[in-house]
This record gives C-alpha cells, sequence and structure tokens, in this order.
C-alpha cells in the first residue's frame, strides 16, 4: 500500500495573515480530512486515546469521517469533549493524543486535532447541531462561577444531568482565556460564542457582570437556594518581573495586551472605543502560548518588528510548536539565552530600551528544564517602545480573600481533590488553572467535568 | 442591561445619572466604584458609586465629560440603557472615628468624597469639606456637601464664587490657622491630590487619596491601573483605589494618565464629527 502522508493544513499565507486579525488555519476540505483518517491504522489498542486527557474515542471517530460520516463522527467525539472545535484548534496535540499515536514512532502521527476541528466545524456548517434531548428537571440549583474551559464543561454537564445552572461572570463576555486570551486569529471569537450559546440552548442561564466575592458572595448564594458551587476562576493575576522601570509608559502585562485586543477589540480602534498603543519595535518577554499570542498580535497591530526575549533556548520554550512555527514565518524574531534586568525611560516616561543580560544553561531545575545562568558582565541594551510582559499568571485572590473557608496552598491555588474538586468548604467544588496553575483548555474541560460528576453525587446523597 | 431612571445636568458637562442596578446597590460601600461599558463597541470605564439607594435598587453616578465615552454617556437620557456595569469593586473607604475630618473634593471629585465625609459625619466626627471649582457654572453638590458638614467652604481658581483660590489654599488657612485635624480626604484630579498630600506631609496629618488611574477590567487582572505607593507597585483596582497619599508616587500617576492621549483626541474628535452630522 501507498503511504498517505501527514496532509499539511491550509492556511492564510504569511504575508497577507499579518495584516489581518482573521483566523490563520483555514481547516481541511472534506477531501483532505478523509485522505488523513485514511492513514489511521485503526489500532486495537490505541495509545493515542491514553494521550487525550478527556478519553475521546478517537480511532472510532476517525473511522466515521473515513466513512464520511462526519455529523456521526462529531457525536462520537461530543460524548467525551463537548468543546471539539476549540480543542481541535487549542490542544497542544504533540503533547497529547498526538504524541502517543504509533505512526508518530516512524514517521508524523495522524493529525487528530485538525481531524477534530473538521468534523465540529463541519457540524456547525451543516446546521446539524442537534437540540439536545432535554433531561428531566431535577429542580436543584447549581451555581458555576467563571466561565472559562472549566465553568463551561461544568455546567453543560450539570445541565444534561437535569440541574438548573447559573453561570456567573465578571466580565461582560463568557468565555475566559478563550474570549479574552486567545486571539481572533487562532481561534475566531464565533466559535466560542457558538459553543456558548449551546450552553443556553442546555437550559444554563448565564449572568455577566458578576464578580463573585464583590457583587455577591458564596454564602449569599447558598442563602439563595443554590445546593452547589463550582468555581472556574481561572489563574487571572499577570505576573510582573519585580524590576526597576516596569511601571513606564508602553509597558503591558499580556493580559492587558491581550484583553485590550480581544474582548476590547482595540485592533478596530477607533471603530471600538478601546485604544492601544503599538510601537515600532515590540518585545515580548516569555517563550509561552502567551507570549506567542501577544507577539503575532503586535505584528498585526503594524509593528514593523516583534521580538521574543526568552532566557532560554529554543528548545525549552513552552509553547506550541504549531505556534512557534507560525510565528516564524510571520517574520517574529527571537532572542534567545537573555534576561531583563531593568527597563529605561526617556523624558516623557516612555519605555526606550531594555538591559538584557546573556545567559547559559546550567543544571536541570525541578522543571526538568536546564536552568539559565547569567554570565556576568554580558548586559546590553535593546532598543525597544512597547514591552509585552508574558511570564505567566498566579490566582486573583478577589473571591478567595473573601472566603476563608476555602483552603489555598502556598501558591494561592485552591487545594482541591483531584478527581471530585471538593475545597474545605462544603459545598464548593473547584477546578481548571484555579486549581492546576496555568495548564491546558483540555484540562480544564476534563476537571469540570469530573467535578459535574462528583457535584451530582454529593447532591444526590448529601455525602461530603 | 442596566436601565438609567433619571439623569440630571449638575453643572455644566457635569451629569447625574440614577441607575437601575439592585445587586451593586445593595452591596457598594462609600469608596467603592464601577466598571460600565456603554454598548457593544464601547470601552470599560471607572465611576465611583456617588449614592446608593438599596432599597429602590438604584445607584448614583456623577460623570465629567472629558472624552468620547463620558461625552457620550452625556447624551443618555433616562429610559436609556448601559450596556454593563460592573461592581462594586474597590476596597471601601476606611470609616472611623477619628476627631475632626477634613474632606476635600476637587471638580467632580467632590461626587466622590461626598459618600465619605457623609459616613464620616454619620460615625460621630467633625467634617470639614472644602470643595472647589474652576468657575461658579462648575460648582456641583454644594447643598448635598453642606448637610453633611460641620463647616463647608467653595473656592473657585476665577474668584466668581465663595474664595477664590484652590482647595489647597484653604487648607492651608486652616492648618496655619491652628486647625486640629486628624485626618484629611482629597479627592480630585492627580495635580490636586499631590499638592495637597505635599502640603499636609510636614505636619504629619494622615492624607489619605482615590486614585483614578487608567483600568481595563477592574478586578485586578490586567494591571492597567499600576501605581507605586510606598516604593511598591499596586494595583489600584484592588488594592486601592485609596491609598496614603504621603507614599503615592503621583508624577508616576499624572505620566500613566497620559498614555492615551493621542488616541483620545481622536476618538472624541472623530465622535463629536459624527454627532454634529446626526
Ligand atoms: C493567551 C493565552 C493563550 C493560551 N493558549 C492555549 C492553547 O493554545 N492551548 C491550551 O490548551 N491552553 C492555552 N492557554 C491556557 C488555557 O486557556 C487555560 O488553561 C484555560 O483557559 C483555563 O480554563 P479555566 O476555565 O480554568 O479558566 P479561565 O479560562 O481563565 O476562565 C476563568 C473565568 O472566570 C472568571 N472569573 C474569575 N474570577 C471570578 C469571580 N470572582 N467572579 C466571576 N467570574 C470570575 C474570569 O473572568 C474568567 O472568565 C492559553 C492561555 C492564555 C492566557
Ligand atoms: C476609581 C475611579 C473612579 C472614578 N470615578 C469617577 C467619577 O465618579 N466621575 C467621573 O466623572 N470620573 C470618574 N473617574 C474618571 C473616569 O473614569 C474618566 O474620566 C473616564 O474614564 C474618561 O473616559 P472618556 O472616554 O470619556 O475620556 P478619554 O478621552 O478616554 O480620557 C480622558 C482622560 O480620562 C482618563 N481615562 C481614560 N480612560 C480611562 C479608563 N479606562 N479608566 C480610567 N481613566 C481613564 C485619562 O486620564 C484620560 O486622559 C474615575 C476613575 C477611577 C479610576
Ligand atoms: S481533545 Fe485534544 S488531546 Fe483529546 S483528542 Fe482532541 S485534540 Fe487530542
Ligand atoms: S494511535 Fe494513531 S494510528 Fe493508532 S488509532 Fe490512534 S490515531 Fe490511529
Ligand atoms: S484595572 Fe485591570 S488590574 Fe486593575
Amino acid at each position: 500500500m501507498k503511504k498517505i502522508p501527514r496532509q499539511p493544513m491550509p492556511k492564510q499565507p504569511p504575508e497577507e495573515r499579518i495584516k489581518n486579525f482573521n483566523e490563520v488555519a483555514l481547516g481541511y476540505t472534506e477531501e483532505l480530512a478523509v485522505k488523513e483518517a485514511e492513514r489511521c491504522l485503526q489500532c486495537p489498542r490505541p495509545f493515542c486515546v491514553d494521550g487525550c486527557p478527556v478519553k475521546v474515542k478517537i480511532p472510532e471517530f476517525i473511522k466515521l469521517v473515513k466513512e464520511r460520516k462526519f455529523s456521526e463522527a462529531a457525536k462520537k467525539i461530543k460524548e467525551d469533549n463537548v468543546l471539539p472545535a476549540i480543542c481541535g484548534r487549542v490542544c497542544p496535540q504533540e503533547e497529547q493524543c498526538e504524541k502517543k499515536c504509533v505512526l508518530g514512532i516512524k514517521g508524523e502521527p495522524v493529525a487528530i486535532g485538525r481531524l477534530e476541528r473538521f468534523v465540529a466545524d463541519w457540524e456547525a456548517e451543516h446546521g446539524e447541531i442537534e437540540k439536545p434531548e432535554m433531561p428531566e428537571k431535577k429542580g436543584i440549583k447549581v451555581a458555576v462561577v467563571g466561565s472559562g474551559p472549566a465553568g463551561l464543561t461544568c455546567a453543560g454537564d450539570l445541565a444534561k444531568m437535569g440541574y438548573d445552572v447559573t453561570i456567573f461572570e465578571a466580565l461582560h463576555k463568557p468565555g475566559g482565556v478563550l474570549i479574552y486570551g486567545i486571539p481572533e486569529f487562532r481561534l475566531p471569537k464565533h466559535i466560542v460564542e457558538r459553543e456558548v450559546d449551546y450552553l443556553r440552548l442546555l437550559g444554563v442561564e448565564i449572568k455577566v457582570d458578576v464578580v463573585v466575592g464583590k457583587s455577591i458572595t458564596l454564602y449569599e448564594l447558598f442563602d439563595m437556594g443554590y445546593k452547589a458551587i463550582f468555581l472556574g476562576l481561572g489563574a487571572g493575576l499577570p505576573k510582573f518581573l519585580g524590576i526597576p522601570g516596569e511601571n513606564l509608559l508602553g509597558i503591558y502585562s499580556a493580559n492587558e495586551f491581550l484583553t485590550r485586543t480581544n474582548l476590547m477589540k482595540a485592533y478596530l480602534f477607533p471603530e471600538y472605543d478601546t485604544p492601544i498603543k503599538v510601537g515600532k519595535r515590540v518585545a515580548v518577554i516569555g517563550g509561552g502560548n502567551v507570549a506567542m499570542d501577544a507577539v503575532r498580535s503586535a505584528l498585526r497591530h503594524g509593528a514593523e518588528e516583534a521580538h521574543i526575549i526568552y532566557r532560554r533556548s529554543r528548545a525549552e520554550m513552552p509553547a506550541r510548536l504549531e505556534e512557534i512555527e507560525n510565528a516564524e514565518e510571520e517574520g517574529v524574531i527571537f532572542n534567545f539565552l537573555v534576561n531583563p534586568k531593568r527597563f529605561i525611560g526617556d523624558e516623557n516616561g516612555w519605555v526606550k530600551g531594555i538591559e538584557l543580560v546573556k545567559m547559559e544553561l546550567g543544571e536541570p531545575d525541578e522543571s526538568g528544564r536546564r536552568r539559565p545562568v547569567p554570565i556576568p558582565g554580558s548586559e546590553f541594551i535593546f532598543e525597544v517602545d512597547t514591552v509585552v510582559i508574558a511570564i505567566g499568571q498566579t490566582a486573583n485572590p478577589v473571591l478567595l480573600d473573601v472566603t476563608p473557608e476555602i483552603k489555598r496552598n502556598r501558591w494561592g491555588y485552591i487545594e482541591a481533590d483531584y478527581e471530585t474538586g471538593k475545597t474545605s468548604m462544603k459545598g464548593v467544588f473547584a477546578g481548571g488553572d484555579i486549581v492546576t496553575g496555568e495548564a491546558t483548555v483540555i484540562e480544564a474541560m476534563g476537571f469540570g467535568r469530573r467535578a459535574a460528576k462528583a457535584i451530582d453525587e454529593y447532591l444526590r446523597t448529601g455525602k461530603w | 442591561m442596566f436601565k438609567i431612571l433619571e439623569r440630571e445636568t449638575l453643572a455644566e458637562h457635569i451629569n447625574k445619572f440614577v441607575v437601575e442596578a439592585p445587586l451593586i446597590a445593595k452591596k457598594a460601600l462609600p469608596g467603592q466604584f464601577v466598571i460600565l461599558r456603554l454598548h457593544e463597541k464601547g470601552e470599560r470605564i471607572p465611576i465611583t458609586i456617588c449614592e446608593t439607594d438599596p432599597e429602590k435598587g438604584t445607584i448614583t453616578l456623577v460623570v465629567q465629560e472629558v472624552g468620547k465615552t463620558t461625552y457620550e454617556l452625556g447624551t443618555y437620557q433616562a429610559g436609556d440603557e448601559i450596556a454593563d456595569i460592573i461592581g462594586p469593586l474597590g476596597k471601601p473607604a476606611e470609616i472611623e472615628k477619628v476627631g475632626t475630618v477634613v474632606a476635600i473634593g476637587g471638580g467632580v471629585g467632590t461626587a466622590i468624597v461626598y459618600p465619605e465625609a457623609k459616613a464620616f459625619k454619620e460615625k460621630g466626627n467633625y467634617v470639614i469639606s472644602i470643595i472647589g471649582f474652576r468657575s461658579k457654572r462648575f460648582v456641583i453638590l454644594e447643598e448635598e456637601m453642606r448637610k453633611v458638614s460641620d463647616e463647608l467652604y467653595v473656592t473657585t481658581d476665577d474668584g466668581s464664587y465663595g474664595m477664590k483660590g484652590f482647595v489647597s489654599d484653604k487648607l492651608k488657612e486652616l492648618i496655619e490657622e491652628g486647625r486640629k485635624i486628624d485626618l484629611v480626604i482629597a479627592i480630585g484630579p492627580a495635580i490636586m491630590m499631590k499638592v495637597v498630600s505635599d502640603l499636609t506631609r510636614p505636619y504629619g496629618i494622615k492624607t489619605i487619596v482615590s486614585l483614578n488611574s487608567i483600568m481595563v477590567d477592574g478586578t485586578g487582572m490586567c494591571g492597567a491601573c499600576r501605581v507605586e505607593v510606598g516604593g511598591k507597585t499596586r494595583f489600584a483596582c484592588v488594592d486601592g483605589p485609596e491609598f496614603d497619599g504621603h507614599q503615592v508616587d503621583f508624577d508616576l500617576l499624572i505620566k500613566r494618565l497620559a498614555m492615551y492621549k493621542e488616541e483620545e483626541r481622536i476618538a472624541l474628535e472623530r465622535y463629536l464629527k459624527e454627532r454634529g452630522k446626526a
């Protein structure tokens, strides 16, 4: 049999796409999808499934694609993953399902993520999204705080079990990082909106503009008759470097830069009211997905040069490979093994330079990656006019500070049971980034799903 | 959607809105603010909660027209709706019995200091209020302030009403007269709060200011609102907005407030031009 190569996904050409915020990857056609599906060996012991945090029935859905039963393929995926259009786009597949695919041992793994995306998009396009069968209502109220992937999944599962679910979201739009963080060119917002609409179809009520802990407390939610609460707060507090000059004008946290861009649509200013300042030479500090999203957004905002400043080397960058490659194609300049020491401002308080020190890689640290150590005397000045700091997030304490019963670990994250999401406060469950620290969309979803099961059990048995 | 029930023009370019927001009305304490967004294309801006009526479920906002969003809000009438109002945000003011409190409001800052003056009065403090405006036609909330103050002084920059001069001039007079002052609350333009803080520092009079830094989410998520207090970076939206004025780096605040000057000009001009056409 002739070996079929892994089918590439059509993309907008780099010189085009850096001028717009439209999606970069265009998705498989039916022909490409079927061809890619034919590569799957239908392993009787499918290792790919082990790599997926929610155990999508990968060979089964791929077989249905091969048979052109796209609608059934979608249903098959949705048995385990309620947000396939999103996961197909943003899962780090090379670390998860595709990493374990047997075809990957000698050649290239099956493009599971691309197929998943294809199936979900096909279903949406062909209007075959079925109105879900509505279960009998139990008349029991459950509150979900936060509408990121953890909260959305938990709410969806509980609604399908017949609970009356209300989501409370602090921002004016539901979706969490999917809406305010991940850019349009990687995850079009209409896809997130579609998934949120599906939840509404399931009877989930979504209340935006409610900051739980400020507008309303957990105690009041219990008083209002909610019998259990799920916290999917995310890791929403931006980290700064803590070096001199960090509050100069033109220095953004990635959260602010991306929120202005995505949630507030600053790229459409002045049609939209929120402005953003992007200079000619932009430096983004960090090497993860967030840094890639920021640096690629900067290019689209019109930066002439967009730089990544990362203290380790390319091999250690935590960003998804696909996104690093996209960034490279688009002309992002990578500066490895350098670390900022201070920011330098001009007479009006605008940032004009970063003092960087060169680094070398030493012994591996607790994360297993080689620890970067500064080379004394190697400092130099790097000229910039805009800086984005993308070195990670930690737990936002707004709700937890007024709810001392909920135990936190030493990093400020909620201490919750991995299997059930149970916290130290009776009736309160938690999951997603607020428990694990920054992780992935699919892990947050998996957590939301396990918590929904545990909430159901708690509400049925009363056992804590 | 949040419905405007009443709207009143208090002075040139300063409007008062009574808005239906029952959840916020129940919770808000003096010193706290909301973030609002007028419509789908709108910006998120912070506005202090001037008064609440928990029974009726309403909050009162007093807003000065300074740029695109506030000018646009100025066209909203009773019956119109604001897309989003989020709050109450920020830490409530610390209201204690300390003795004599001087409450200073500069311009629209008067609306922000008003609920605090009222709360300090209710706690049994002796409240001296000083409110200052550019000119007579900008004076707001004089009667309201008088009701909650033991003494009230009005200043105008041009002398068209009350005492000619700045609020800080009046404060200086009081200090130099040897009045015993236990606490100063100063709310207004950054430069006014800076001058007041510089004035009270040598006398060791505790001075609280409310920082009006640029905000986006208002919940500690973005860091747009960062200010330096006592050499440390703080987020005005969650750690404040009130801080010890003697510790605040006002020069940094003033610079950061001007970060989008160019864009703000473009947005306002574009808006006023469109409005002219309509
Ligand atoms: C820029 C960026 C790019 C990323 N790229 C990827 C990627 O490519 N692939 C991937 O798998 N993962 C990626 N991630 C990580 C992934 O997005 C997160 O792990 C995931 O979103 C976590 O989901 P969550 O539901 O726990 O929280 P979030 O998505 O953070 O949602 C939490 C929600 O809770 C709300 N909230 C918080 N506190 C309150 C409160 N007190 N009251 C009411 N509401 C509240 C917040 O406003 C927010 O909407 C990325 C993250 C970022 C920031
Ligand atoms: C905690 C807090 C409470 C406030 N309370 C009141 C109040 O009760 N009444 C009132 O009239 N004003 C108040 N302000 C100021 C008000 O938020 C600004 O006047 C408003 O955002 C201006 O928006 P604009 O589009 O009309 O003007 P723009 O043209 O956008 O800006 C004019 C000036 O307003 C400031 N500003 C702009 N955008 C923001 C933003 N997103 N957040 C904060 N400041 C901004 C800047 O200094 C800018 O130079 C408060 C600000 C803060 C931080
Ligand atoms: S959900 Fe993510 S990890 Fe699982 S199969 Fe789909 S793309 Fe792979
Ligand atoms: S491991 Fe690879 S080839 Fe085997 S079933 Fe999974 S996707 Fe198909
Ligand atoms: S406004 Fe975003 S952190 Fe304060």
